[in-house]
């Protein structure tokens, strides 16, 4: 049976059908194999022997190796998805499994592995990172293999004993959709030796049998030891062969260990795996047939390395070879396979006496970079020369240590059929709608279909571009369309941030998704799109899709509005045909959400065409707009030379010079990001505001910003600025201005939600107040502009101890691309707010690191005077001990600068060393001072010539105080970094943790974490989480020395505030576990802060603080929050991961919401009674902030 | 004792005694702990087109939020065989509801939409209900649409899923109506077999600390018994229907009043919520006490006898508190 499915469903389609034991975690890109085998067990999929996998989440990818290696000791049939750093963390069990002799199967979703950057992409970094543990390594190169090899890898793995990973690349292959031949039950059955599941049932741990594994050896046998498993190695080609054999037999589809294709006679020959050999074949095949002698080897398997017969594969004829490895060793002789491949030549011109060709390495695609017919050809053009360069890089410009390849890109060589770009924003249904047409053609018709989708960084107004091929033959074409013969924009506000038509074939089609009519639409294009359109003889049609979409209800959902107008275009289907397969694809895909939906959408689907209008084009280009450049000028150098080349789409073509060589980037510059994607902005309205900054705070974007100013600053202000007397009697006679920087607005709505002052005439009307964005944007811009040069608070002004002084403060975390609403963000921005000029952040790998670091810009800020937050990420796993790492080297820095200062108080004067030394910096003011006086122990410093000066003056900057506070996820802090973060927590140092607790794995797209509630639906708990969520807090508390808090800005901003300040203040370890809506809970974000509220209206999430303190009769835990006035219930019926299983299964959510509301009676109950408690700390000079040197040296 | 038997929608019951739509009624084991008290027959809670359309969209609107925006979160929730956002586990009680009782099961509906109100009317005699109640009420709150076009529009409805199903249909009515007792009569003309009086709604409260509206459903109690009564008492013998009453009915008293005014079934669901299913017991007992210490031979004897046509003053239905007044001040008129 032909279907379209992407990689990752085809590897885990067979994967899970052949075991017993599926342990797995979240990483991308291989989560969706996880996520597959979930859903299937928890709807009850049987495997291939009728009983149902076990499929379950471990802490991190190293439990989950251990967990497989128990498993399979016990004799389970066992496996996982993983990839990138979490095949690392397997590594270690990786050895030991292999050393055992232990059959299970690892599909790799392979993945670039985190070095100056992380990078979600594919290439092998992380597959060659485990090419010494032992197991064999069978790499597939398209969807069809990824299914076919992972059957051949649970077969061959029983057979052999050998553990398998079985890997595909990244995105390329597990992300594409392509048309793939499924392997029958009959098929799985015919290929797996039940002699060899019963071998591995007998081999198992049983105290029936008794028999002890793990033994430690001496240098007397270890090496013997580790010798006597090679024959088992030796015999897996054999066994990979003959299952190929057997394969083809069954399902026609040929592999061997080593597949060559080309000339017979070839000169030229290129060696690679994965999924280059695609475009690598597309261009060998169209050079030997315009007459060229070249070749290309693909090698299937990598371990045990086939050395005879990728010789034997590579003709004798074969002058110059290139091998391509799609990762970069430094320091290596050459690359991998590069490597691998060398040797086998050489061993095989030892053998049989074959000429040996002249080798070159060359490095390939690292993170999905394209890799094309036109590169590969500029590979055989090299190897065409003389003497070809031995190491060279092939699809960047490298100008620094010049290894890259030049290339045509006019060389193309794909196969005949239709290539369509489709471009979407935001959730507006662009994606789903290819997919489901690439599933039509491929399914539906005898064509071959292939979609690729390209996704933003950002997670908030996100652009997305499907990429679509179809035709008669097989499409091998593994890189992005270059010239698209239809071009379909879903949102017409694109036109004016990318350039659209910039692949659009001459004569191509292009689709608009237009508010203007087929007469009107051509006057509204920007002038460099009217001139694509005229210059290339495009067609253009238009369809207002959006009304359509309104009209039947769908809301901002165009897909099935512009889908059937796809057909209309392709031609690739009857018209009554396209649309009856349509039907039948929203039937499909939409049963299960109920007849409403797919009512809808097929009402979309009939009014579609009637809207479609072709347009008549005028003779000239006339448009007055244009495409604004996407930095503003005057942005600084490095945003106008590399930032603004990424956001115009033009990254690939930096060279290597343009980008730093150790990953360190500037920060502040998503502002200069103008995306302006808000249909809705905030207006402010000063006669109803009552000053609170609570719209300030809860703004997930920086977006609404406050400023608190004397009036004469305000002179030269634009006639629309709008200001109020701002009520204080701290600071009287100054104005207040809440404004909004309308480019930067996700018009989420959250502002005007947690705003409490209504009018009192018309209670709908607030304070703020949403307004079409296009009728204010032009103006509010204005006032920003103004806004932003008004006066920032001097130091210590306004004591930040009360929600509307702290919103005064400039945020250090603006405009940051998380989800319209997004939960995490503003406790971020208070950050900034509160410690921003003094602060070191080590961020946990997750939402917040994307928002945070992903390129092309940064949110974290510097202000005017070029201080703020210092921000770098690590890993995921590592975060608490990074930041730690990052608090040791502060103090020991500050220490040593007392050391020396103490040292040369005679050369600075004893009066201002003394101040320094002596300065205890707790407020703004103090700060202020101390830096002052640290600047002119610097001045004081230059002039002295003695060394210890220099050194000093190195480091001076940490004589004044600097906080350290360590940020991430609840995946982190609960699960992979949980035993680290014990251990900081444990240190007794001065660290503050900030945990973002979404309660569940947002970045990777919602999996189940231990902060996941009891009863909520997630990834990884479809069925509804069985356990309750794990008490960090109240762990962490058991330290007695720990400040704990729980927050919730929505429900209480005041004490979210003060506990952010009684963190930072404790001298010891920090804990603020801070509830953070997420759109993975199936909220309106717009009501984000209004859900928090009743988080902890109903118990579910209490707010308190442990405070620890000498004082023996304190009561250090406070409760915060009221008692539950809200049964969880109702809290929980307005969220869409509880309310689904309500629906769905409702006797299992009534079982597990009324232990949710037991969950948090018994809380109560429990933190009551822990309030009443008195505690102190016994030893307080733990938390002391430099013990050592300075108390001794004193 | 007396033959507590009644007709109701073409149905024989047991007594008069029904449960009404509550939430009750939407749960096996207290469906059957009601047939256990017994309980004539059961109206099932209502299927609500619109919380259905709502439910669908919900689910889809929060499948497809961040979906296929962001590359390593193509989606944020785990795909499910079924979200029953659909009618399908409406239709599942059903038919479980039949499966495990032998008193009559009466399904509930409200419709949005002219053709949903149709579908699912033939989906629900699909899965087997013994007759079908249709949940009218509509705010009609747009000015523009006079009452005589909502009238149309509900009579045109009721004779759609008329000719639409074979089942007995009922149709619950509000109080609301200018003519009542004439749309009554066109109801019955249309195809209805029966009306219940009467619905009670959510109606919209204040919060006073947030100032928004904030909609509850209140409980109700014997005093709101009245105003079925008086319907009841007009309607009876006038309209070829069944009549029921619901609202108010709380105590054996109640049931008897509404029996004599002539009502076919007295519907309970506050008073059960209160009280639980053993109430029904109580009922029944004093019912048939009742009857018993008066020579009552049958419940059906005793249905009407007071209604506006038997009573001994048939205009103290229309104005009751007025008559009541004049007469508490007046000498009694010789007749």
């Amino acid at each position: 049976m032909r279907t379209c499915i992407d990689g990752n469903e085809a590897a885990a389609r067979v994967a899970h059908r052949l075991s017993e034991v599926v342990a797995i975690y979240p990483i991308t890109p291989a989560s969706p194999m996880g996520e597959h085998a979930d859903a299937w067990s928890s709807e009850g999929r049987a495997n291939l022997w009728g009983t149902v996998p076990e499929v379950i989440a471990l802490q991190s990818e190293a439990g989950a190796a251990a967990a497989l290696h128990g498993a399979a000791q016990c004799g389970a049939l066992a496996t996982s998805f993983t990839a990138s750093q979490g095949l690392l963390l397997m590594l270690p069990n990786m050895f030991k499994i292999a050393g055992e002799l232990t059959p299970l199967v690892l599909h790799v979703a392979a993945r670039a592995i985190a070095t100056h950057a992380l990078s979600i992409f594919g290439d092998h970094s992380d597959v060659m990172a485990a090419r010494t543990t032992g197991f064999a390594m069978l790499c597939a190169s398209s969807v069809q293999e990824a299914h076919d090899f992972a059957l051949v890898a649970h077969a061959a793995t029983l057979r052999s004993r050998i553990p398998f990973l079985h890997f595909f690349d990244g995105f390329r292959t597990s992300h594409e959709i392509a048309c793939v031949d499924l392997l029958e039950d009959a098929d799985l059955a015919a290929l797996v030796d039940e002699d060899a599941i019963r071998a591995h049932r007998a081999r198992r741990l049983t105290p029936d049998a008794p028999t002890l594994r793990g033994t430690a050896q001496n240098p007397d046998v270890f090496f013997q030891a580790r010798e006597a498993c090679q024959p088992y190695h030796d015999a897996v080609p054999g066994i990979v062969e003959d299952l190929f054999a057997r394969l083809a037999a069954r399902c026609g589809r040929r592999y061997g260990l080593v597949d060559y294709v080309g000339a017979p006679d070839a000169e030229r020959v290129i060696v690679l795996m994965g999924s280059g050999a695609g475009a690598a074949e597309e261009a060998a095949l169209k050079l030997v047939a315009e007459g060229e002698r070249v070749g290309l080897v693909k090698l299937r398997l990598f371990r045990p390395f086939p050395g005879a017969a990728l010789a034997a594969a590579i003709p004798a004829s074969a002058r110059a070879v290139a091998v391509l490895d799609r990762t970069k060793e430094p320091g290596a002789a050459g690359e991998p396979l590069y490597e691998e491949t060398v040797a086998a030549l050489y061993e095989a011109q030892l053998a049989g006496g074959r000429p040996l060709p002249r080798v070159s390495g060359g490095r390939y695609g690292l993170a999905s970079k394209e890799f094309t017919p036109a590169m590969v050809k500029g590979v055989f053009d090299e190897l065409a020369r003389e003497a070809p360069r031995r190491r060279f890089s092939v699809g960047i410009v490298d100008d620094v240590s010049h290894t890259s390849l030049p290339w045509d890109p006019g060389f193309q060589a794909e196969a005949p059929g239709v290539c369509a770009l489709f471009f979407g924003l935001g959730s507006d249904g662009t994606v789903g709608a290819a997919k489901s047409t690439v599933q039509i053609i491929g399914e539906e018709t005898p064509l071959h279909a292939q979609g690729y989708f390209v996704y933003d960084s950002k997670k908030s107004g996100a652009i997305t571009v499907s990429h679509v091929r179809f035709g008669p033959a097989p499409i091998r074409s593994s890189y992005q369309i270059a010239e698209a013969d239809i071009v379909a924009c879903h949102r017409f506000a694109l036109l004016e941030r990318i350039d659209v038509l910039e692949r659009a074939a001459p004569g191509a089609r292009f689709l608009l998704n237009s508010p203007w009519p087929a007469s009107e639409v051509f006057d509204h294009l920007p002038r460099e799109v009217q001139e694509q359109v005229l210059d290339k003889r495009l067609e253009l049609f238009v369809v207002d899709a959006d009304r359509v979409a309104r009209e039947v209800g769908m809301g901002g959902r165009i897909n099935t509005v512009m889908q059937p107008c796809f057909f209309a275009l392709a031609g690739v289907l009857p018209a009554e045909q396209a649309l009856a397969a349509i039907r039948a694809s929203i039937e499909k895909a939409y049963a299960k959400r109920g007849p409403a939906v797919v009512k809808r959408n097929l009402a979309a689907v009939d009014r579609s065409l009637e809207a479609l209008e072709a347009v008549k084009l005028p003779a000239r280009a006339t448009s007055e707009l244009r495409r604004p450049p996407p930095v503003p000028p005057g942005a600084p150098d490095f945003v106008t030379r590399v930032t603004a080349q990424i956001l115009a789409g033009r990254g690939d073509r930096l060279p290597v010079s343009a980008l730093p060589a150790d990953g360190v980037f500037p920060t502040g510059t998503a502002r200069y990001e103008k995306r302006a994607i808000a249909h809705e902005i905030p207006l402010w309205d000063p006669a109803l505001c009552i000053d609170c900054g609570k719209c300030a705070m809860a703004c997930p974007h920086a977006a609404i910003r406050m400023k608190v100013y004397p009036p004469a600053a305000a002179e030269a202000a634009p006639e629309d600025f709008l200001s109020k007397p701002f009520r204080s009697r701290d600071l009287p006679d100054h104005l207040l201005t809440i404004q909004v920087a309308p480019d930067d607005c996700t018009g989420c709505g959250v502002c005007v939600d947690v705003c409490p002052a209504r009018s009192k005439e018309e209670a709908k009307r607030k304070a703020l107040n949403m307004a079409p964005a296009v009728d204010h944007r032009e103006r509010e811009r204005g006032c920003f502009d103004f806004f932003l040069g008004l006066p920032e608070l001097e130091p210590g002004q306004l004591d930040p101890s009360q929600v509307k002084y702290a919103q005064a403060r400039e945020p250090l975390f603006e405009f940051s691309g998380a989800c319209a609403g997004c939960g995490e963000t503003p406790y971020l921005k208070l950050l900034s707010q509160l410690f921003g000029d003094r602060l070191l952040v080590a961020n946990a790998t997750g939402c917040s690191s994307i928002y945070g670091g992903n390129l092309p810009t940064t949110p974290w800020a510097a202000n005017a005077a070029g201080r703020g937050p210092a921000w770098a990420n690590s890993l995921f796993e590592d975060n608490a001990e990074f930041g730690f790492g990052m608090r040791l080297a502060l103090e020991r820095q500050t220490a040593e600068a007392r050391r020396l200062l103490a040292e040369l108080t005679p050369e600075v004067g004893e009066p201002l060393a003394r101040a320094i030394l002596e300065d205890t910096a707790s407020d703004d003011a103090a700060l202020a001072t101390q830096r002052e006086r640290v600047a002119e122990l610097a001045r004081q410093l230059g002039t002295l010539g003695d060394p210890r000066a220099r050194r000093l003056l190195g480091i001076a900057g940490d004589l004044v105080r600097k906080t350290v506070w360590i940020v991430g996820g609840d995946g982190w802090a609960y699960d992979i970094g949980s035993a680290g973060l014990d251990h900081v927590l444990a240190s007794g140092r001065n660290v503050n943790v900030l945990v973002l607790d979404t309660q569940v794995y947002s970045n990777t797209g919602g999996q189940a974490s231990k902060a996941t509630p009891r009863g909520a639906v997630a990834k990884f708990a479809a069925g509804g989480k069985s356990t309750p969520r794990k008490d960090i807090g109240l762990i962490a508390s058991a330290y007695g020395n720990v400040y704990v808090a729980q927050v919730a800005l929505g429900a209480n901003d005041a004490q979210t505030l003060k506990a952010f300040l009684e963190a930072d203040a404790w001298p010891g370890p920090s804990l603020v576990i801070a509830y953070s809506t997420c759109i993975a809970h199936g909220i309106d974000m717009a009501r984000s802060m209004s859900h928090q509220r009743d988080a902890v209206r109903s118990g579910f999430w209490p707010l308190w603080r442990y405070h620890p303190a000498a004082d023996p009769h304190q009561h250090p835990f406070q409760l915060d929050s009221r008692a539950p006035s809200l049964p969880v219930r109702e809290f929980a019926a307005l969220e869409a991961r509880f309310a689904m299983l309500m629906r769905s299964e409702p006797e299992a959510a009534e079982r597990l919401l009324a232990l949710a509301q037991a969950d948090a009676d018994e809380r109560w109950r429990y933190y009551s009674q822990l309030a009443g408690l008195e505690r102190s700390v016994t030893d307080l000079r733990a938390a002391e902030p430099l013990p050592g040197p300075t108390a001794r040296e004193e | 004792m007396p033959d507590l038997r009644s007709r109701y929608l073409g149905l024989s019951l047991r007594t008069p005694l029904v449960a009404s739509s509550s939430p009750l009624t939407g749960d096996l084991d207290s469906l059957r702990r009601l047939e256990d008290a017994g309980i004539a027959a059961v109206v099932l809670p209502s299927l609500f087109e619109e919380e259905i359309t709502h439910a669908s969209l919900a689910v889809h609107g929060a499948l497809e939020a961040g979906a296929g925006t962001f590359a390593e979160a193509l989606d944020y929730h785990p795909e499910r065989a079924d979200y029953a956002a659909g009618p399908d586990r409406y239709l599942e009680l059903v038919a479980a509801a039949k499966r495990a009782l032998g008193v009559p099961v009466i399904a509930s509906l409200n419709g949005d939409t002219p053709g949903g109100w149709l579908d699912h009317a033939r989906w629900i005699e699909e899965a087997g209900a013994d007759a079908l109640e249709l949940n009218l009420y509509q705010v009609a709150a747009d000015p523009a649409h006079p009452s005589a076009l909502l009238e149309a529009r509900d009579l045109e409805l009721v004779a759609a899923v008329r000719a639409g199903i074979r089942i007995p249909l009922a149709v619950k009515l509000s109080p609301y109506f200018t003519g009542l007792a004439h749309f009554a009569l066109r109801l019955t003309e249309a195809g209805a077999d029966g009306l219940v009086l009467f619905n009670r709604f959510y109606q919209p409260d204040l919060d006073l600390e947030t100032l928004e509206v904030a909609p509850h459903l209140v409980l109700s109690s014997s005093e709101e018994l009245r105003l079925p009564l008086r319907w009841i008492g007009i309607l009876r013998g006038r309209v070829k229907a069944s009549l029921a009453a619901t609202s108010g009915v709380h105590s054996a008293e109640d049931v008897l009043k509404v029996l004599l005014a002539g009502a076919d079934a007295a519907m309970q669901a506050s008073a059960l919520l209160q009280r639980g299913p053993g109430l029904i017991i109580e009922l029944e007992a004093a019912l048939a006490r009742w009857l018993e210490a008066r020579e009552y031979e049958s419940v059906e004897q005793l249905k009407g006898s007071v209604s506006q046509r038997s009573a001994e003053d048939p205009e103290a239905f229309e104005r009751a508190n007025y008559r009541k007044t004049l007469r508490s001040w007046s000498s009694p008129t010789p007749r």
